[in-house]
């Protein structure tokens, strides 16, 4: 059952360093007040997944909380480039990341594989891609057909973590809109948090939400605003000025680091 | 709007309606964010009003009316027929063969259509580094036919990609690859047998010499190439209404 706590103590309570962290949300309800979470509590040497490194992971790499990126596309959203993952990957700062980067079908066919507990997901894919040589992924051979086939090694972190509209006070989830691999990574991971706009007094049921029962959760955190600057379908929606604007603020390390002091260092933790 | 606002466009609205030109009323298209989502959303506001889009967020039938910013825009999933959950989207629908076109951006290309989204320079020390594959490399595999949209430059247009990303024609795929790559200069399309790329189109106001200049290869140049036609009233007014939602406040 999961326990609803404030989202620091879930953070204190789930995340160790040297994790695999895992915080997905495809461009929508994506887990920016955890992520900052993270970085508050100085948490080091993690291995962060996550197939569409954005904003809030170029946060985390550039505060020097990831020792590897996990993914399958690194970019800001219709901007551009993440300045702090490049910085990171062209000039090792603030630490060097180790890179292992898959197609987005690996990396959805690895988490499936993960919730599934199986070893390895399969595709039909990475054939004549240079990817296959820098990759985690093998060619096995269907024992039906014959045919040659792309194995991608399951994702299984020790702390997933998403996003999500709400709640209710059995820790039971539910979210709609763009579903991402939320349900996928959820079930895959060990532990897992997830974030919430608000707890209900009851869930009425949507039709197409998913829904991740409590039992299936570690903790429940309150987030309003969590998902910020993506969007939480429903309450409110993504604010592109920001991801502009990112892109300015990431591209100075002096720069980035003054806003992360009084945007996530200084600022309070999400309230109760 | 005046007739001389009407004849005056840039080179990247003409690629874009070039692109938009090439999808038929009626494609289910695979879309790429930036160039390829702006051709694509184009083509449905002018002649092709049932282009089916497809975004790899899950998000089918979508019916943006203005620019989505990024992939997985809430305005997607409200005007969608449906939304489905990322391994969804790429493993029925796509790996399963439903989409007719796929349309990409890449950083490089070379004479084979094979494109680079990952590094520039080498991939342990790169000189810059690029998004990486995302959706492109199944999507090119899968799709019937995909388009490729980028600007014709000798940075772009090159002898050696420094990373292959994506097959231009992939092996024992379901679809013919890369079919056509639409730029500020013209059309290329793949020789049937050799499938190297071929200038076949040039658009109005460029020259086969500028389009050599910009290749990093030999550019093969189609003996019939064809002139294109320049945009239409029609096509500029609504390319240009094709805006993000919250434009007002973007860069503020």
């Amino acid at each position: 059952m999961a326990e609803i706590v404030p989202l620091a103590d879930a953070v204190r309570d789930l995340v160790r360093d040297g994790d695999v962290v895992a915080l997905e949300g495809f461009t929508h309800l994506i887990p920016h007040a955890a992520g900052h979470e993270l970085i508050r509590q100085e948490l080091r040497d993690l291995t962060l997944v996550r197939m569409t490194p954005d904003v809030v992971y170029d946060q985390l790499i550039g505060m020097g909380c990831a020792r590897k990126l996990v993914f399958s596309w690194g970019g800001n959203p219709g901007v551009g480039s993440l300045h702090r993952l490049r910085d990171a990957v062209e000039h090792d700062w603030p630490v060097p990341l180790e890179l292992e980067e898959h197609s987005h079908a690996g990396m959805a066919a690895a988490y499936s594989a993960g919730a599934a507990r199986i070893p390895f997901g399969v595709v039909r894919g990475y054939d004549g891609t240079d990817l296959a040589g820098r990759t985690r992924v093998a060619s096995i051979t269907c024992p039906f057909t014959g045919e040659q086939l792309a194995a991608v090694p399951a994702i299984r972190p020790d702390v997933g973590v998403i996003h999500a509209q709400r709640a209710d006070g059995a820790g039971n989830v539910q979210l709609w809109g763009i579903s991402g691999v939320q349900k996928e990574v959820v079930l895959a991971s060990s532990r897992s948090i997830v974030t919430v706009e608000e707890i209900v007094e009851r869930l009425d049921p949507r039709p197409n939400a998913v829904f991740l029962p409590g039992w299936a959760i570690s903790a429940v955190a309150v987030a309003p605003g969590g998902a910020h600057p993506s969007y939480a379908h429903g309450y409110y929606d993504r604010d592109n000025a920001f991801y502009v604007q990112w892109d300015e603020i990431s591209r100075d390390r002096d720069r980035f680091r003054d806003w992360m002091r009084r945007h996530v260092l200084e600022a309070e933790a999400s309230p109760v | 709007m005046t007739q001389v606002e009407q004849l005056t466009y840039t080179a990247d609205e003409m690629m874009a309606v070039a692109a938009a030109r090439r999808l038929r009323n009626g494609t289910v298209c695979f879309v790429g964010i930036g160039a390829p989502s702006r051709a694509a959303n184009l083509a449905r506001a002018t002649h092709a009003p049932d282009c089916v889009l497809i975004y790899e967020s899950g998000a089918i039938g979508a019916k943006p009316i203005h620019l989505p910013l990024s992939i997985g825009d809430g305005e997607l999933a409200e005007t969608a027929d449906a939304v489905v959950s990322v391994p969804e989207i790429f493993s029925y629908w796509l790996q399963g063969g439903w989409i007719d076109v796929g349309f990409l951006g890449a950083a490089q290309i070379d004479r084979n259509g094979n494109l680079n989204s990952t590094v520039i320079g080498d991939y342990g020390r790169p000189k810059v580094r690029l998004p990486g594959a995302g959706g492109a490399p199944e999507i090119a595999a899968w799709c019937r036919e995909t388009f490729v949209m980028l600007r014709h430059t000798r940075r772009a247009f090159v002898e050696r990609l420094d990373f292959l990303t994506t097959p231009g024609r992939p092996r024992d795929a379901g679809g013919a690859g890369v079919t056509c790559v639409v730029t500020d200069l013209g059309v290329l399309e793949p020789d049937v047998e050799t499938g190297e790329l071929v200038l076949t189109e040039l658009h109005p106001g460029a020259s086969v010499e500028q389009a050599r200049a910009a290749t990093g290869w030999d550019l093969r140049v189609a003996p019939d190439v064809r002139p294109g036609s320049p945009p239409g009233a029609d096509e500029l007014r609504e390319l240009r209404a094709l805006k993000p939602a919250n434009e007002d406040t973007v860069g503020s």
